[in-house]
């Protein structure tokens, strides 16, 4: 069973529509009881840094995550600010992140290149999946997914870099570090490149 | 490469879609979720859902419906229409929705745009601003209330504003060109995209691809957008939604952009 977590952010009704529309079992998670056997984790996000890990705090789910994911390795999926707090910490707020994937999450409007493009990044965009990497399997080399962010994750480690795009710096875009996945874009929002998406991590 | 947005946006009444010209004489288009169905199917890049109703009549945003459109939509959703609270923003926010987009209350009490901005964050919120052409210059005037208020302000003046207090997104909605289908105001999306940085769509006047292909020449990576291009076929109007393919897309943008490569 695909477990969303409902920590008031993000488009959950959308993700469970999907994952039955595909033909998977998926069912809201709004506490650490409705956790229980949660074979895949999707975490949604938007909006602010702080906010997010603040309202997975306040939802009380946050050890058992932990739990679930870093001991029982079940594999997790975040979504745009649902990657972003995977990382250390941010550039948009003051708290910590989750730590789940070592990296820092750092503000366009901060580098040279992008600061003088539109921001926030918004739109299609091409993806460059790097060689081999599970989540694109199966997905066209002209797949472009939908984005809205004005922050991107810098990871520490390059080989949980799973996906590039280019927006004035080429910044990653997918990261995975063994069981811990996460998206920048909205693969709930990206057509037929993004259900391919979430039937490759639905099918991990 | 980040590609231009090709975005169909529609317009509630009464819980129908309708399509107008002059933002007057509404003519009955169809069912909304249907709507978002056939856009689906055809993986168009976004969608703008606008209640027109909502403001002028001081009701609540229609939330069933709102969610109802949210679940069944697959491509990014922006709604619009009767925001004029926080608390409103976040509720549709929570129901899926990727976008806000507030016209008449942003115009009103600007402070608003912030106030949600810092909550839900920039990303989310889309300023509208309706524009007409002044008789005399080359500035154009804000309306609000369904074009019924003139506020006698510089759209260029409230862009600027908009963006300073947080808006995220501005889209452009040009009151004299609605549903006249013959091409985007080009001098003013141009003047829009010097004023600005953050992005912008262009609403009102395209009535072929070859406007969009003209509007991306001008302005490069915009968003635009249209109604009744995307509901209405032939000279007669008849109704039937359409929408480029992924390959006609790809076609057209590459036609306007090669001049940037």
């Amino acid at each position: 069973m695909i477990h969303v977590i409902d920590y008031g952010l993000g488009n959950v009704q959308a993700f469970l529509t999907m994952f039955k529309w595909l033909g998977f079992e998926a069912t809201r998670a709004k506490t650490a009881v409705d956790l229980t056997g949660a074979s895949k984790i999707i975490l949604p996000g938007v909006g602010a840094f702080d906010h997010a890990i603040e309202l997975l705090g306040q939802s009380g789910m946050r050890p058992t995550l932990e739990t679930l994911v870093l001991q029982d390795k079940v594999p997790v999926l975040g979504i745009c600010v649902g990657m972003q707090i995977l990382a250390s910490s941010s550039d948009e707020g003051r708290l910590m992140g989750l730590g789940w994937v070592p990296g820092k999450v750092c503000a366009f409007r901060a580098n040279e290149q992008s600061a003088s493009l539109p921001l926030p990044h918004m739109g299609w965009n091409d993806v460059q999946p790097k060689l081999g990497a599970t989540l694109f399997a199966g997905l066209e080399s002209d797949a472009r997914f939908y984005f809205l962010h004005s922050y991107y994750f810098e990871c520490d480690v390059p080989s949980h870099v799973a996906a590039v795009a280019s927006y004035g710096l080429d910044f990653s875009c997918a990261v995975s570090a063994g069981n811990v996945h996460g998206v920048q874009f909205h693969p709930e929002k990206s057509h037929h490149f993004g259900t391919q998406l979430l039937k490759n991590f639905a099918e991990l | 490469m980040l590609r231009p947005r090709i975005t169909p946006c529609l317009l509630v009444h009464k819980g129908g879609l309708i399509k107008t010209v002059g933002f007057k004489a509404p003519k009955y288009v169809g069912d909304p979720i249907n709507a978002v169905k056939i856009f689906n199917e055809k993986e168009a890049d976004e969608l703008v859902v606008l209640d027109i109703d909502a403001t002028v009549n001081n009701v609540e945003p229609d939330y069933r419906m709102i969610a109802n459109l949210a679940a069944e939509c697959r491509m990014p959703l922006c709604y619009g229409g009767g925001i004029k609270t926080l608390a409103q923003a976040k509720r549709i926010i929570s129901l899926g929705v990727e976008k806000v987009a507030i016209s008449s209350a942003a115009v009103e009490h600007p402070e608003l745009i912030t106030r949600i901005a810092e909550e839900i964050g920039r990303q989310s919120v889309v300023v509208v601003l309706d524009v007409k052409k002044r008789l005399f210059g080359k500035d154009y005037d804000v309306f609000t209330r369904n074009a019924r208020i003139n506020t006698k302000r510089s759209v260029f003046d409230l862009a600027a504003e908009a963006e300073k207090l947080g808006a995220g997104e501005l889209v452009i909605n040009s009151i004299d060109l609605d549903g006249a289908m013959k091409g985007y105001d080009l001098a003013l999306a141009e003047r829009i995209r010097q004023t600005v940085k953050i992005p912008i769509t262009i609403l009102g006047g395209a009535g072929s691809l070859d406007d969009i292909e003209a509007l991306i020449r001008s302005c490069g990576v915009v968003g635009a957008s249209a109604g009744s291009l995307f509901v209405f076929k032939g000279v007669y109007r008849a109704v039937l939604i359409n929408y480029p393919t992924l390959a006609q897309r790809d076609e057209l943008i590459r036609m306007a952009l090669h001049q940037f490569y």
